[in-house]
């Protein structure tokens, strides 16, 4: 309920909700957007602009299509997309199809010993394969179902219930 | 509907994603305002993927939030987007300036030149005007003197050097209607300080000299004719240099010209 709340001050241009969805949000975020354009700069543009947007079209936000999450995240992974696709992105640098998430938790953990990031990537560890490219497609990448199939090759019908697996193995560790 | 059936068919997973249909999506959020349970699944899916996601940021953007709140506000302000280009507008705008100043500067300059050279030639009017004024009235003169010896009734007694000035000469011309006697001194010297030309009119038999006046102001008069009244019956005019003031009778050692009237 309280989520509810500040989701309406915020639709009715209230600052300081749009303060707090951005403390609750952007860190979350800005790891969808790099996890996409890998390049920090790059991202805190992006970020930038999301934020913008959130503002700015927060009442187009309507509770019974779907969470507030969901639709930030869409958004980020939209203006993420737009941003590799366009000209000057490009001829900066190549996207990497193969890069997925578990490379930033990686990287991470190697260079800045941050404790969440190796605490995470210890359980991200334990997962297998299938699951850290079905996280990063469905969530990260804002795949369909379909299309998921089709990238890893497996049948349509396994994708939501070999996630559901996957997700729950992601609980049990970091809740 | 079996809650728990529903739960784990993963459907809440790909909700939180945003990889559902709308009307699928929509389908759920109503489910889960029906089952709290649905709900609290939900919730905890968001927060694993919330830790995830935030996990893959290199760092915590918190730092952008102090621009961003800027450009919020500045959402119903002009943004000025030729703020990084050259401001062309403003380069010409100093331009025009200057080159306004130096324009006006040769103006200033310019006007002063001629306010200087209009104050020159109102002098020179006023010069001239004087000159003209003066003229006229020499013209004037001139023209006076021009018809009186026009005048037929007007007597014309040429004057000659005597011996202690031979070169000297002057003419009198007499109007013996009005009585007046003008004489032409042109050709006399100049007298010497303290000293005046005095005009006899003469009568022969006997020589009785009577004075008709003084020739004044000889330096300063410029044409030297003068005019003098003259009530006598004269058979001729002699002119002599007398001390200032004039005298009684000729001094005749100092008789410059002397002429008759031929009858």
């Amino acid at each position: 309920m309280q989520q509810d709340k500040l989701i309406i001050e915020l639709q009715s241009g209230n600052e300081k909700a749009f303060e707090r969805i951005y403390q609750l949000y952007s860190v979350s975020t800005y790891g969808i957007i790099f996890n996409i354009i890998r390049d920090e700069k790059v991202s805190e543009e992006v970020l930038q602009d999301v934020f913008l947007k959130i503002w700015n079209n927060a009442s187009t936000y309507d509770t019974s299509k779907g969470r507030f999450f969901t639709w930030v995240l869409n958004i980020a992974r939209n203006a993420s997309i737009d941003k590799i696709r366009s000209k000057d992105f490009k001829n900066k640098k190549l996207n990497l199809k193969s890069d997925n998430f578990v490379d930033i938790l990686e990287a991470k953990s190697n260079t800045s010993g941050k404790m969440d990031a190796i605490g995470l990537q210890k359980y991200i560890d334990l997962l297998e394969p299938m699951c850290k490219k079905l996280i990063d497609l469905l969530f990260f990448k804002g795949f369909t179902q379909k299309e998921t199939a089709e990238e890893l090759e497996i049948p349509l019908g396994t994708v939501k219930t070999r996630n559901r697996v996957c997700i729950d193995k992601l609980r049990s560790n970091v809740v | 509907m079996d809650i728990n059936k529903y739960i784990a068919s993963g459907i809440l997973e790909l909700y939180v994603y945003g990889a559902l249909s709308e009307s699928e999506s929509a389908e759920v959020t109503r489910t889960l305002k029906k089952y709290p349970e649905v709900r609290v699944e939900v919730e905890e899916i968001e927060k694993a993927l919330l830790t995830l996601s935030s996990a893959a940021a290199p760092y915590d953007p918190e730092f952008l939030l102090q621009s961003l709140k800027e450009k919020l506000s500045r959402r119903n302000k002009v943004v000025d987007l030729t703020q990084k280009r050259t401001n062309w507008p403003a380069y010409i705008g100093w331009a025009a300036s200057i080159l306004f100043l130096i324009g006006l500067f040769t103006l200033f300059n310019e006007n002063r030149e001629l306010r200087q050279s209009l104050q020159a030639l109102q002098t020179e009017k006023i010069q001239m005007e004087t000159d003209i004024a003066e003229a006229r009235n020499n013209a004037q003169k001139a023209q006076q003197l021009l018809s009186v010896l026009r005048d037929k009734n007007i007597l014309e007694v040429p004057l000659q050097g005597q011996s202690i000035a031979p070169d000297a000469y002057a003419t009198a011309y007499w109007d013996k209607e009005k009585n007046i006697t003008y004489i032409d001194a042109k050709d006399l010297p100049l007298p010497p300080r303290g000293m005046v030309y005095q005009v006899w009119s003469l009568k022969m038999d006997p020589l009785t000299p009577s004075s008709i006046g003084l020739l004044d102001e000889f330096e300063g008069d410029e044409n030297k004719i003068f005019q003098l009244d003259n009530i006598n019956i004269s058979e001729g005019f002699g002119i002599t240099l007398e001390p200032e003031g004039g005298s009684e009778t000729p001094t005749m050692e100092q008789l410059y010209a002397l002429g008759t009237v031929s009858s």
